[in-house]
């Protein structure tokens, strides 16, 4: 040991740091600049949502999973509903199977209009993110018009929706989806997503592997990122997502190495397209008028049994575990979420890189706090 | 041929020097008073330019921006300031007490010093000293010294790596920034600002930019360099805040804190001013600055200012346009790229002066 030995810094990037995107805390390891290895530190956000679960009836639970990811409410609803829908067998209407579709595709927009554009934050891009937020000012408009809430939508039941669609939902649904396939997206790739820093910044930074990314255990947009073609949407159809025609965007390694953190953000923005597509058919298949809600007695009993339902939620798959013994409230409830799953590669992803790479490298794999400690 | 400080110093020659004031004190106070009213006009656009940049951003990202205080908001700088000067001015146990007071003043004197000597038309320079080009380097160079200071006094190591982030950065980017400027010395062998102004003439053909095809690059290396100087987006790594949460003033509250802006500000506006005057001809109407008339000198004033808001605007869109880039990817940047090309047209300008007798490229043509 020399006399001037060096040691490494131990910083602590949260709980509370702009970019860890909610009460996040990572324990990083540096050496100067450079990381040697960032560990990170969940359980501020535990609100205990599955015991929640075993102390509400079955309908009442349906609130609770609006804050599992906030910014994709609508998405935790559905999984929540059809886990339960296909445990006690309960059927859907129609018309409600159509909009329960138009809203998770709407959100799926919404969420990932936050999870580009928090990215992009992160990254120094300030004005990319107020421009992704006026779209999702729309989206929340139209989200408000079909349930009246904005953040927390709680708009799915058990065995339907809550309400039919208002007048001149559909209009403006089509307008806004026009918009943004053909206008907003354009725009919004020439201002930032072909912008020689921002690909400087993003290609080859934080770089999984297919092999990596499964063993991982890596959902969704993460997974897609890194170029397997796997989307529970079309892989393990649920609601009538098979009457859809729609592509599953997979990473190519667009501007640097496969599974690298730009073509995790492209499959996002790509995404948004697909979205679009399937909210524009689903409004020309969808019946004119119906029913929007199985009736149901208030308390009912779900038949003893175990179910596992897996949704694709813009954060990976969403699963609902649940246990019934029959009374009128769950006996267990667990749920699997995408975010979780991308905490456990960070530890891996982060070594060796710098600490402007970590925050590209958290911001790319779009972890939501809340989702995480559930 | 009388600056304006020189001015002073007549008139206040002229009434004071018979009632006994002594003569060290007279010329102490024909100083004193210009650089006070450049610290204050400094300040004033340094608040302004805060507006500026929180209006532009607003327009810039489809929002409104200050519009509750006074006309359009035009109240928002000094109310913004009355606010920090009334905050209780918090200082951590565990800091370095003087360095941790000491840093914010450095840093903008720094910043301010380099005021003194830029010539705003006519004869409105505080000191038209024959170094003036290279007191602006020296004096700009102290900023990282009082970046470095604050990051190391903070006592915290958000701050201590945005202050090692800033030396770095600074003492880099000094480098393209001076040999830029080295490419002008060349064209009028003075150092003096007013001089330099005085080469150039009033037409864009007769400015330095325009002067042969290294001045223009020189020009944009400049300014982009200056960018890094004054941790601008891109170029924002010392307070990156969504890295560093806030950088090397992360500890920092009430008026220390706005100092650190103050000085950030102000250098924007210094920066544009010295790119106006040595690169766009300053405040330069083809008239003599010191011995046209009152009228013809406040019209060069408006002249120079309407060279040097365009760049301050310039400077805050970039910032609300791109995002920021890495700090190995900015240092091979300068390292890789700058000083390379800057060098190559401090050498192919010294060419072109012996090529073509030291006339410009346009002002060759429109001889013609």
């Amino acid at each position: 040991m020399s006399k001037y030995s060096t040691q490494e810094m131990v910083l602590n990037m949260g709980p509370h740091h702009p970019s860890t995107h909610g009460v996040l805390r990572f324990i990083l390891q540096t050496d100067g600049e450079m990381m040697v290895k960032a560990t990170p530190d969940i359980g501020f956000l535990h609100r205990g949502i599955e015991k929640i679960a075993e102390r509400v009836p079955w309908q009442a639970f349906m609130p609770y999973t609006d804050r599992i990811d906030y910014l994709a409410s609508l998405n935790c609803n559905l999984g929540y509903a059809l886990a339960v829908e296909r445990l006690a067998g309960i059927s859907v209407p129609e018309k409600a199977e159509y909009l329960r579709v138009i809203g998770a595709e709407l959100t799926r927009i919404g969420s990932h209009f936050i999870g580009a554009g928090a990215m992009l934050l992160d990254l120094g891009a300030v004005t990319p993110f107020v421009h992704a937020l006026r779209e999702r000012e729309t989206f929340n408009d139209l989200i408000e018009m079909l349930c009246g809430a904005r953040l927390t939508h709680n708009y799915v039941r058990i065995g339907g929706v809550s309400q039919d669609l208002p007048a001149g939902f559909k209009e403006k649904c089509l307008g806004f989806v026009d918009h943004l396939e053909y206008e907003f997206l354009d725009e919004f790739n020439d201002m930032i997503s072909y912008n020689t820093i921002l690909i400087n910044r993003l290609a080859n930074v934080g770089v999984i592997s297919a092999e990596e990314a499964e063993d991982y255990t890596l959902t969704g947009p993460n997974l897609r990122g890194s170029g397997v073609a796997f989307d529970l949407r079309r892989d393990d159809s649920y609601s009538i997502y098979d009457r859809f025609d729609f592509d599953v965007p997979v990473g190519s390694g667009k501007f640097g190495v496969l599974g690298d953190s730009y073509d995790r953000y492209w499959v996002r923005i790509e995404e948004i397209v697909q979205s679009c597509r399937v909210i524009r058919q689903a409004l020309k298949q969808m019946p004119e008028s119906g029913e929007v809600r199985t009736k149901l007695p208030k308390l009912f009993t779900v038949p003893a049994g175990e179910i596992y339902v897996r949704t694709e939620a813009p954060r990976g798959e969403l699963g609902y575990y649940i246990i019934s013994d029959g009374g009128k409230n769950p006996f267990r409830v667990k749920i699997r979420t995408g975010s979780f799953s991308a905490m456990t590669i960070i530890e891996h992803l982060s070594q060796g890189v710098m600490v402007a790479d970590l925050v590209a490298i958290i911001g790319s794999l779009d972890v939501v706090a809340p989702e995480i400690d559930r | 041929m009388y600056s304006a400080a020189n001015q002073i110093y007549i008139f206040l020659h002229d009434k004071l020097a018979g009632h006994g004031v002594p003569e060290s004190a007279i010329i102490i106070a024909s100083y004193a008073i210009p650089c006070a009213i450049v610290l204050g006009i400094i300040s004033g656009i340094a608040g302004m330019l805060t507006y500026l940049e929180r209006k532009i951003s607003a327009d810039i990202q489809n929002r409104v921006g200050p519009n509750r205080v006074g006309p359009f908001g035009l109240l928002q700088f000094p109310v913004d300031g009355i606010k920090l000067l009334l905050k209780e001015d918090i200082i951590p146990d565990a800091v370095d007490k003087k360095l941790f007071k000491l840093a914010p003043y450095l840093v903008f004197t720094s910043t301010v010093l380099a005021s003194m000597v830029i010539p705003f038309g006519g004869s409105f320079i505080v000191a038209d000293l024959n170094i003036g080009l290279i007191f602006i380097i020296v004096v700009s160079s102290l900023l990282v010294v009082g970046f470095l200071m604050s990051g190391w006094a903070s006592n915290n190591k958000w701050a201590l790596l945005g202050g090692i982030r800033s030396a770095a950065q600074i003492i880099s980017y000094e480098i393209p920034t001076a040999l830029s400027l080295l490419t002008i010395i060349l064209i009028t062998g003075t150092f003096s600002m007013q001089e330099i102004v005085m080469a150039q003439g009033p037409w864009p053909w007769q400015w330095f930019i325009f002067h042969n095809p290294f001045t223009f690059i020189t020009f944009f290396i400049f300014f982009i360099s200056s960018l890094a100087e004054m941790n601008r987006t891109p170029f924002d790594f010392p307070e990156a805040e969504s890295e560093l949460v806030s950088g090397y003033n992360v500890e920092y509250s009430g008026m220390r804190f706005a100092l650190f802006f103050a000085a950030e500000f102000s250098s924007i506006f210094i920066t544009a001013s010295l790119a106006t005057a040595v690169f766009l001809g300053g405040g330069n109407i083809g008239m003599h600055p010191y011995e046209s008339g009152l009228g013809w000198q406040l019209l060069m004033v408006g002249v120079f200012f309407a060279k040097a808001v365009p760049l301050c605007l310039v400077t805050i869109w970039v910032r609300w346009t791109l995002p920021r880039l890495r700090i190995d990817q900015m240092m091979s940047m300068c390292w890789k790229y700058f000083i390379p090309i800057s060098f190559v047209c401090l050498v192919m300008t010294a060419v072109w002066m012996l090529a073509l007798g030291g006339d410009g490229m346009l002002w060759r043509m429109a001889q013609r």
